[in-house]
């Protein structure tokens, strides 16, 4: 049976005909803030660009229908990806030659249409390729990189979202401290979770206490949670005006910080006890038969054994709190969240874009991260 | 359970007792949301000079009630679609969907519910619509990702053992396999709903009608009075819900055990 059909890719393949005849790639804007009409496909088609970028697309979707190598089906299909994103950027300047200035071409729902269905192309296809985590670690990253290049080098300056990104100096910075907001309520989370989590794998007694308590901070919306912690911090810093020198206030940094530590501590106490109670009791006798002290014990055997489950717990907090640090932006906490609602605010969609995508990628890296050191820990404790 | 009870504690205190979890933030929730005005003398000072201490441009019940619609479209209609989702890759012919299902489920997992629900907006516009739309599709994820491990749960002997009796398919997938998942698919249903009441406060910035117009208005008039308001009765409303379903969690539980 030399032809057999892939039903997944079958489907994918007929979404993308389907996206391409209806749906815009691009908008064509009169201005930064006013909705455009979408550039026909006829239009487009016109261009050196999108000629390239289909006639790598006619294959991929061939071959994305058939159950072959699944290496095939990840180098097209990540091949088309990059066409798509060089196709649109080169032809830009063509479509915008005869424009006005304040003309804006903008990426339409039929991009982000392609890009959501090459990119379950190009999963599928990474899933089959069955690799270990490492380097399928690698291969994301290069990829990014090969974007990020791409991007870096301009070939999307004339599209809007580039030129938002060009308007927001403090692009980087707002990353960074979108990172330091995200990570560093994990710290404290860590230095008191780890312990509480042992200690209630050692007492039912604190866990029945503990864990309720935990559960039902997390159930607490972010907004309230927000804006309870700001009570009690407004009223400290009117109280104590050293601290409010020191940055504690109620609004800004202080309450978000508070908050992600309250959100953080369930995940890593309750993987931490998890993770404690899966040991295998054998290999615990046998290290006590051994003569390992309790110390020994805890950090040779025990806690190397149980970090797999903890760091799935830390995964859940570190995309969490990526997520949760979006939020904080509508209480002056700063990051990414800070472009969000400035875009909801001014009906901008490219900058609500600009604050909304890093985002996403930086949880999807974190995440991916953690997994990768999730597989290399199990295998190491095996 | 009862094991630890004292004999002599009648039975309608074990009922309470069991449904403390529910009944206090719903005790609680109507308190507030019905005699604010009670709470006024302590509020005051979290008032600027001259504002009101109380919301009045809506009442709570209303904004409760358009809350709890949301929130309840919005997962009814996930829950439907994730869990026939979720039954149809695990049949034989939507093999060749599952492996990218699960990893599909699991990173959604990883993308944060504001950035859905930003989204959303340029999609469909402001009000209540980008705030349904990104409740029911991050409301997909956790049920449809707690279908699939409750279906997969099943063990493949109970599922021979049902054909074996003379059942069809759909007779196994009926009377067996939703009925072993039920309480996995219930968790996952709590799971939504939970991080809907919060996405849908935050939905409030797109104007969406809601507890979370409370807060917002206190943030944007410096109104600390407003902030705890709404954050009080939506951290309550989310207890509630949460306690509720943990209930039926473990009546299912039991049920199966029996």
């Amino acid at each position: 049976m030399p032809f057999r059909i892939d039903r997944l890719g079958l489907t994918l393949a007929v979404a993308v005909a389907l996206v391409l005849v209806l749906l815009p790639l691009l908008n064509l804007q009169p201005n930064r803030i006013l909705p455009g009409s979408g550039v026909p496909l006829g239009e487009l088609l016109k261009q050196s660009g999108m000629q390239l970028f289909l006639l790598l697309l006619i294959p991929t979707a061939i071959v994305s229908c058939l159950r072959t190598q699944a290496l095939f089906k990840l180098g097209l299909s990540a091949l088309s990806l990059l066409a798509l994103i060089y196709a649109l950027g080169t032809d830009s300047t063509a479509l915008l030659a005869d424009k006005s200035g304040f003309a804006r071409l903008a990426l339409g729902s039929g991009f982000w249409a392609l890009l959501l269905l090459l990119g379950l192309m190009l999963t599928d296809a990474l899933i089959k390729l069955e690799l270990s985590a490492l380097p399928r670690l690698l291969l994301v990253v290069g990829y990014l990189a090969v974007l990020f290049v791409l991007l870096a080098g301009g070939v999307w300056d004339r599209l809007s979202l580039m030129l938002e990104y060009h308007n927001q100096p403090a692009f980087w910075q707002q990353g960074a401290r979108h990172l330091l907001l995200a990570l560093g309520s994990i710290v404290p989370a860590l230095i008191i979770g780890v312990p509480l989590g042992i200690r209630c794998h050692r007492s039912p007694r604190v866990r029945a206490a503990l864990i309720p308590v935990l559960s039902l901070l997390q159930t607490i919306p972010s907004l309230a949670m927000f804006g309870l912690l700001m009570i009690p911090l407004s009223l400290l810093a009117l109280s104590f005006p050293l601290l409010a020198d020191l940055g504690i206030r109620g609004i800004g940094v202080a309450p978000a910080v508070l908050a992600l530590f309250l959100y953080s501590l369930l995940p890593i106490v309750s993987n931490t006890a998890a993770g404690f109670d899966g040991l295998d009791p054998a290999v615990l006798q046998a290290a006590r038969g051994m003569g390992m002290s309790r110390r020994q014990m805890l950090w040779q055997i025990e806690l190397p054994l149980a970090l797999p489950v903890m760091l799935s717990g830390l995964r859940i907090v570190v995309t969490m709190n990526i997520g949760l640090v979006a939020v904080a932006g509508l209480i002056g906490g700063g990051g990414y969240g800070t472009y969000i609602f400035q875009g909801l605010g001014q009906t901008a969609t490219d900058l609500v874009l600009l604050g909304t995508l890093p985002t996403i990628l930086l949880a999807f890296l974190a995440a991916l991260l953690i997994d990768t050191l999730i597989a290399m820990t199990t295998r190491e404790a095996q | 359970m009862p094991v630890n009870t004292p004999a002599a504690s009648p039975a309608s205190f074990e009922y309470l007792r069991d449904w403390r979890g529910v009944l206090v933030p719903l005790l609680l929730l109507l308190y507030f949301a019905l005699f604010t005005s009670t709470l006024e003398p302590l509020l005051v000072s979290l008032t600027p000079v001259g504002a009101p201490v109380i919301y009045v441009r809506d009442s709570f019940i209303n904004l409760i009630g358009w809350h709890l619609f949301l929130v309840v479209l919005a997962i009814t209609a996930a829950s439907l679609i994730a869990i026939a989702a979720a039954i149809l890759v695990s049949r034989a012919g939507g093999a060749d969907f599952l492996p990218l299902a699960r990893s599909l489920a699991n990173l959604g997992q990883t993308l944060p519910p504001v950035a859905v629900l930003a989204l959303a907006v340029p999609a469909v516009g402001f009000g209540s619509w980008p705030t349904l739309i990104a409740l029911f599709l991050y409301g997909l994820l956790p049920i449809f990702e707690n279908t699939l491990a409750g279906l997969g749960q099943v063990r493949p002997e109970i599922k021979e053992a049902a054909k074996g009796l003379g059942m069809g398919p759909m007779q196994v997938l009926w009377r067996v396999e939703l009925p072993l998942a039920l309480p996995v698919i219930v968790t996952g249903v709590r799971l939504s709903v939970i991080i809907s009441i919060g996405t849908a406060t935050i939905g409030s910035t797109v104007a969406a009608k809601g507890l979370g117009e409370v807060i917002i208005a206190g943030l944007l008039t410096d109104n600390l009075s407003f902030v705890l308001q709404g954050g009080i009765i939506v951290a309550l409303m989310a207890m509630l819900f949460d306690a509720l379903f943990q209930r039926l969690e473990s009546r299912l539980l039991s049920a199966q055990n029996h």
